[in-house]
């Protein structure tokens, strides 16, 4: 291929790049003036606080799954800016890896190498909880991100995206706008069904939907994957003739799932998607398809695990809360996005 | 209306079969031969058709449900074709869905949409079809002149073509730009898909090169016995390579079928391709050591799990029943063949003798009926 097509296409890459900047710039100015609250709501535009003074230079490493999809690359990169935010932090991010085995390497090689802190988002958190507890009683503290340990001792602090609360924000969404129809049609794209995170988002779902008499008519799983977005609605939509509303777990198999439903001329429900990708946000922003909302499942969890153990391993405190120490365990919240708050969200959306 | 959906339902359900039949009439000589063999699994094709219209009765019997069916079956369908001539030939190609992603994720780059969009968007077809001819290439190369064992060698093309897809995508989905690229291949001809049209395009030549070319005898030939056909005056290297191109090829159209599915590239397409494609295959009546096999069978066999899964969503059940399902019918379909295939040779006559290994080489998998594999090597040369 033409090394100018390739330098055409990095330089539209940079200069998308630096317009996202540039608009979180503008907002971090504004964060200042009377909206406070649109600001602290747009990630990396917070204003300032003393905590954000520099301190004593911290090397915290980071290992993550391997970035395979979208949201999981949005994770490592919003680590990496985190690293570049902040001038006494020093990042060591490890090769992202789906390979349990070497991934508890990784934190071994952490542990010898006597970082500060540790941001981990295990593959599986009950497999990398021993490894996690040797570097707690080697005197790491230890940040968890996303999915659990197995034991509360293996980690300091944990963040947490919250699975189940996805599922009542979607089905409390769902049954606000069919509040007039009990007998609804609603049906459910699910992502791997094998992961006890997708069971809790359906679990949310099922007992948002119950309190408002609505119930799951259909249900398929498909895999995070745009091509097993496409595969399964195509069957969906054959197997319910008459559909209300559709929740899917996932923007990136989103993707799939819309050209299913445009490729069978549907339109006579709503959608409301899951994760938050910026093109979802996009598309709602747009209103230019059955997409009408999603619930956001924070891609920037991990830079909040690189910011606690930044706090955590200079001593600081949080500094909007009265206690002396860093909470032990923080869940963020799931909102819904709409047509009408998306402007708040879509810059810290990631890119899937 | 809805008696009108039931009343076109059975034309409709037959109609999907009837894209094979004509395959299979194709040599009344060979009626025979491969009704005989894929008698239990149309049979079982027969059965789940049964039960998807006893569960779901006008949802499963729709013509938009024979059509959703088709068009699911039609990008596996199309990789299965290329794998059948590669396990035929006596390899293997665990590299297919890995090429289907880096073929997608190539021709949709922005440098190869932007010149698409400059040219014309067959353009973006090339590309995914060369990129795709390219790395069966190397897998051929590989595999017959490197003398690599095809499961290693594919194993580490599986590896290293999405490493570099994702290199290329950057882990990113692209979005397909070029709305009459999307809209001639999602679109339909008399109301059958474009996507349907191309899989039964490939699925007849895949036909008529393996029963009615040299190429077609050949392949049988160095899947039988290499040596032989070596001796025979076959240059098995260069076949060899030619399949696994040709099977490379296959993956770039599932590429295309696939960008225009999900109007998307992405380095996750094609994730575990592979092992349907093999599984159509094996079900298919090929066997997975080389020397025989039909595309019928593989047809029949993409067909039988695409139907699977879509009777197991109309009918609300879970992903995972499917998946055991799946399992389940692999066995039982190999299974079924065998007795079916022991049978038929039985009734034949002795001439296979009776011992499994012998009742193997006896059915006529080779073209024309021939009686054995080695057989057919002989009049080719």
């Amino acid at each position: 291929m033409s090394a100018t097509k390739q330098r055409r296409f990095r330089r539209s890459m940079t200069t998308a790049v630096c317009a996202v900047g540039a608009t979180a710039l503008v907002s971090g100015c504004t964060g200042n003036t009377p909206e406070p609250v649109a600001a602290a709501a747009s990630g990396g535009g917070q204003a300032a606080t003393a905590n954000d003074d520099p301190g004593e230079t911290v090397r915290i490493g980071f290992s993550a799954p391997a970035a395979d999809h979208g949201w999981m690359a949005g994770i490592t990169e919003a680590a990496r800016a985190e690293d570049e935010r902040y001038e006494d932090v020093e990042l060591v991010v490890a090769e992202g890896t789906n390979d349990v085995g070497a991934q508890i390497s990784q934190v071994e090689t952490f542990i010898n190498d006597g970082v500060d802190a540790i941001v981990l988002l295990p593959f599986d958190g009950a497999a990398m909880t021993p490894v996690a507890l040797k570097a707690m009683e080697a005197g790491i503290p230890v940040i968890n991100v996303d999915r659990e340990f197995s034991s509360p001792f293996a980690a300091r602090a944990t963040v947490l995206g919250d699975n189940y609360g996805m599922g009542v924000s979607a089905g409390t969404y769902v049954c606000s706008q069919l509040a007039d129809k009990p007998d609804a049609i609603v049906a459910e794209i699910a992502g791997i069904d094998s992961l006890p995170l997708t069971q809790d988002r359906s679990k949310g779902f099922a007992d948002a939907l119950a309190d408002c008499g609505l119930d799951v008519d259909n249900r398929v799983a498909a895999e995070f994957t745009v091509e097993s977005g496409e595969e399964v609605a195509a069957n969906l939509l054959q197997a319910a003739p008459q559909i209300d509303a559709i929740w899917n777990h996932d923007d990136d198999q989103g993707v799939g799932v819309l050209a299913a439903i445009n490729n069978a001329g549907r339109s006579e429900f709503f959608m409301v998607g899951g994760a938050g990708s910026a093109n979802a946000m996009r598309s709602i922003q747009a209103d230019d398809s059955v997409l009408k909302a999603t619930v956001i499942y924070p891609s920037t969890q991990a830079a909040d695990g690189v910011r606690l153990a930044r706090l955590i391993a200079q001593g600081k405190r949080l500094s909007d809360l009265v206690q002396v120490e860093i909470p032990r365990q923080i869940v963020l919240n799931a909102p819904v996005v709409t047509k009408d708050n998306v402007d708040q969200y879509l810059d810290s959306a990631f890119e899937s | 209306m809805s008696q009108t959906t039931t009343t076109k339902a059975p034309g409709g359900a037959t109609g999907g079969a009837a894209t094979v039949r004509p395959d299979r009439g194709g040599g009344p000589g060979l009626l025979a031969g491969p009704l005989g063999r894929n008698l239990g699994l149309v049979v079982g094709f027969v059965l789940l058709c049964v039960a998807g219209v006893v569960s779901a009765g006008d949802r499963f019997a729709d013509v938009d449900n024979v059509v959703t069916i088709l068009r699911a079956a039609a990008v596996t369908g199309v990789v299965s074709v290329g794998m059948t001539f590669v396990i035929i030939g006596g390899g293997i190609d665990l590299s297919v869905g890995a090429i289907v992603a880096l073929s997608s994720v190539w021709a949709t780059t922005l440098a190869t949409q932007a010149l698409a969009e400059d040219v014309h968007w067959v353009l973006m077809v090339g590309t995914a079809l060369l990129v795709g001819a390219v790395c069966g290439l190397v897998n051929g190369v590989v595999i017959a002149y490197g003398k690599l064992v095809a499961f290693i060698a594919t194993l580490a093309m599986l590896a290293a073509a999405r490493g570099l897809a994702e290199i290329i995508a950057n882990r990113r989905t692209q979005i397909v730009q070029d709305t009459s690229f999307i809209s001639f291949f999602g679109g339909d001809v008399l109301g059958v898909p474009t996507l349907v049209i191309l899989f039964a395009l490939v699925a007849v030549a895949g036909w008529v090169l393996l029963n009615r070319t040299t190429f077609g005898r050949r392949t049988f030939a160095v899947g039988g016995n290499a040596e032989a056909a070596r001796l025979a005056g076959i240059r098995v290297q260069r076949h060899t390579v030619m399949l696994y191109v040709l099977s490379g090829v296959t993956c770039g159209i599932a590429a295309v079928m696939l960008m225009a599915r999900t109007t998307t590239g992405s380095s996750t397409h094609g994730t575990l391709l592979e092992l349907d494609a093999i599984a159509a295959v094996v079900i298919g009546g090929t066997l997975l050591i080389g020397g025989r096999g039909t595309i019928v069978g593989t047809v029949i066999g993409v067909l039988i799990f695409t139907t699977l899964s879509n009777v197991f969503t109309l009918n609300d059940l879970s992903s995972s029943a499917q998946a055991v399902a799946k399992g389940v019918i692999i066995v039982v379909a190999v299974l079924l063949q065998q007795r079916v295939a022991a049978g038929t040779s039985r009734q034949r006559g002795l001439r296979g003798g009776g011992t499994p290994a012998s009742t193997g080489t006896s059915i006529p998998g080779s073209p024309s009926g021939a009686p054995t594999p080695g057989a057919a090597a002989g009049p080719t040369a």
